[in-house]
């Protein structure tokens, strides 16, 4: 755990704080996000962690211990540091970028090398880029590199300053779920900088929102953020699309779905208009025995003894149970039906119309 | 004897195989000038790059003070120490020295003032203490600018090392003085030749160590 207590810092030669009188917690085993504009100390604050910069006052506790009482060398070699140029080191190999912090510790010769190799595979690195220098590896790969390099002497705490900032967002998107997945196996207690709000919903356990002179503003989890932005900044930081962000933090399976308009193929034609009349709908999906077949128009029925004669068109889009309320969103934004399905494998569990939707969101 | 010079050959080889010994001796007088001012130079130039990479403000002055001392003429120089050190190897040394400061000082701090900041950055957040940073991240990084200084500063001394024969040293400075002396083009030749060989011969090697030493650079290069 990390406790930032009354912390400020008031670079030379300028008048206001850069951070001011900042205290908050971050919690062991969590990703905490700190976000917000430029000038709002975001990085000076996660700098002041691993005393890259001294605190003007106000004190810092990394587990229990003091930072200000630690020889800052030593303080930094038990905390993993990820930048978003990666800084990797152009005259050493992958391998001896990577043995860098194990190195400084004097670990032996015998620890350091499978200790190497397991974290190439853990960041998703082929084995030959082991040899090669960092020039010679496309900027995904090096913050890869970076990230294991960080990782080496399994710091509980990790220092991560806008770390997918200089790659693609196709790139971009595939760390920060590499990072999830990371951070579901160890567990570390993980302080990320970033500006882009996305970032900080998606990645965040809880995300720390500063205001210009390290002002905290609103430091929640994100689902609370979004749905209780604490004052005006909070909502302006959020942007017009709060609503969709909030979308993409909820699961399907946190809500309770539709029935739908569904019947058995041995529904006969009156019976399946009575369905759709109920949903106000000119459709209706078929399920046999829990097994979802697809979808018929009305207009269809005519001159057929039961639905099961018809031949149903298949959903264009079905989504499982841990998809987002905003992936549900596009689905029922781009389907003729109007309605979102939700399947578990073939099984039928429900429906999500645009109503559902908002009724959660509001709740 | 105005005659006789004209049937003079341009090179008499006879004289070459004759005085074999002292060539090689000359040579390796000129190799030891060398040798000791490309050292004794490269040590203080450490120094005092340290000395204006950790206080900014002293650069321009120990650039100006080391920009004058290379400005002076050589010759110049060596009349001006021989009261105060005579005909020595010291004159010749404190000499030498002085034109190397200025090169190798400005490459010393060129090179270490581009080592990337990310680098320096993440070397320091990793843990690593600034005497360590700097032997073992800015100073190799900064290697080849370094050698690049080595390399100017070297086929300069070489070159300079032949004024040193006006005070008695030379190497094979004393070669091209005697051929001067006596209007005997062999020996002129001979010095001359032997220290352009030397000059690109120890070109060469240091090129040669510079590969051995910086092979990420050269990755570097072949990926673009």
């Amino acid at each position: 755990m990390i406790r930032l207590d009354h912390v400020s810092k008031v670079f030379p030669g300028s008048e206001k704080p850069a951070v001011g009188d900042l205290s908050f917690e971050i919690p062991a085993g969590e990703i905490v996000v700190l976000v917000g504009p430029s000038g709002c100390g975001k990085t000076t604050t996660l700098k002041m962690i691993n005393r890259l910069i001294e605190p003007t006052s106000g004190e810092i506790w990394i587990d229990g211990v003091k930072a200000s009482a630690e020889d800052p060398h030593l303080l930094r070699r038990k905390i993993g540091y990820v930048i978003q140029q990666v800084g990797l080191f152009p005259h050493r190999t992958i391998v001896q970028n990577i043995a860098t912090v194990p190195s400084l510790l004097g670990w032996e010769r015998e620890r350091i090398e499978p200790r190497v190799s397991q974290l190439i595979e853990l960041v998703g690195l082929e084995p030959e880029v082991g040899d090669r220098y960092p020039a010679e590896l496309s900027g995904g790969q090096q913050q890869r590199v970076g990230v294991a390099r960080a990782l080496a002497a399994d710091p509980p705490v990790l220092l991560m300053d806008e770390p997918f900032g200089a790659v693609d967002p196709i790139v971009r998107a595939r760390l920060q779920d590499e990072l999830k997945l990371l951070q579901a196996r160890l567990q570390k207690t993980i302080v990320f900088v970033t500006h882009d709000i996305d970032e900080a919903i998606s990645l965040g356990d809880r995300v720390a929102l500063l205001n210009v002179g390290g002002v905290l503003e609103q430091y929640a989890p994100p689902e609370e953020i979004l749905r209780a932005p604490a004052n005006d900044f909070v909502v302006e930081f959020l942007g017009s699309e709060r609503g969709l962000r909030r979308l993409s933090l909820i699961s399907v399976d946190t809500i309770e779905l539709e029935q739908g308009p569904v019947v058995t193929p041995e529904t006969t034609p009156e019976q399946a208009r009575a369905v759709m009349d109920t949903h106000d709908v000119d459709w209706v999906g078929i399920v046999d025995d829990g097994r979802l077949l697809g979808w018929v128009w009305g207009a269809e029925l005519a001159h057929h003894a039961t639905v099961g004669e018809l031949e149903p068109r298949p959903f264009s889009a079905k989504l499982s149970g841990d998809s987002t309320l905003r992936q549900v969103l596009n689905a029922i934004v781009t389907s003729k039906t109007q309605m979102a399905v939700i399947v578990d494998g073939d099984r039928y569990r429900g429906m999500l119309s645009a109503e559902r939707l908002n009724e959660a969101l509001l709740s | 004897m105005i005659l006789a010079q004209t049937t003079e050959p341009f090179i008499r080889w006879n004289w070459v195989w004759s005085h074999l010994d002292m060539i090689w001796g000359r040579t390796v007088q000129h190799l030891a000038l060398t040798g000791i001012a490309l050292g004794v130079g490269f040590l203080i130039s450490i120094v005092l790059s340290m000395i204006a990479l950790r206080y900014r403000r002293t650069y321009a002055p120990i650039t100006w003070v080391t920009g004058v001392l290379y400005s002076i003429p050589s010759l110049a120089l060596f009349v001006m120490l021989i009261p105060l050190t005579g005909l020595s190897v010291t004159t010749a040394e404190i000499g030498l020295v002085s034109y190397t400061l200025l090169i190798f000082i400005r490459n010393i701090v060129a090179g270490i003032d581009g080592v990337p900041q990310e680098v320096r950055e993440a070397a320091l957040g990793m843990g690593y203490t600034r005497r360590r940073m700097l032997l073992e991240i800015e100073l190799p990084i900064a290697l080849p600018v370094v050698i690049a200084g080595i390399r100017i500063a070297t086929v300069t001394t070489v070159g300079l090392v032949t004024i040193t024969a006006l005070i008695g040293l030379g190497g094979l400075g004393q070669l091209i003085l005697d051929g001067l002396n006596r209007l005997f083009t062999t020996p002129l030749i001979v010095g001359s030749v032997l220290s352009v060989v030397l000059a690109l011969l120890l070109d060469g090697v240091l090129v040669l160590v510079e590969r051995a030493l910086t092979p990420w650079a050269r990755r570097k290069a072949t990926i673009g």
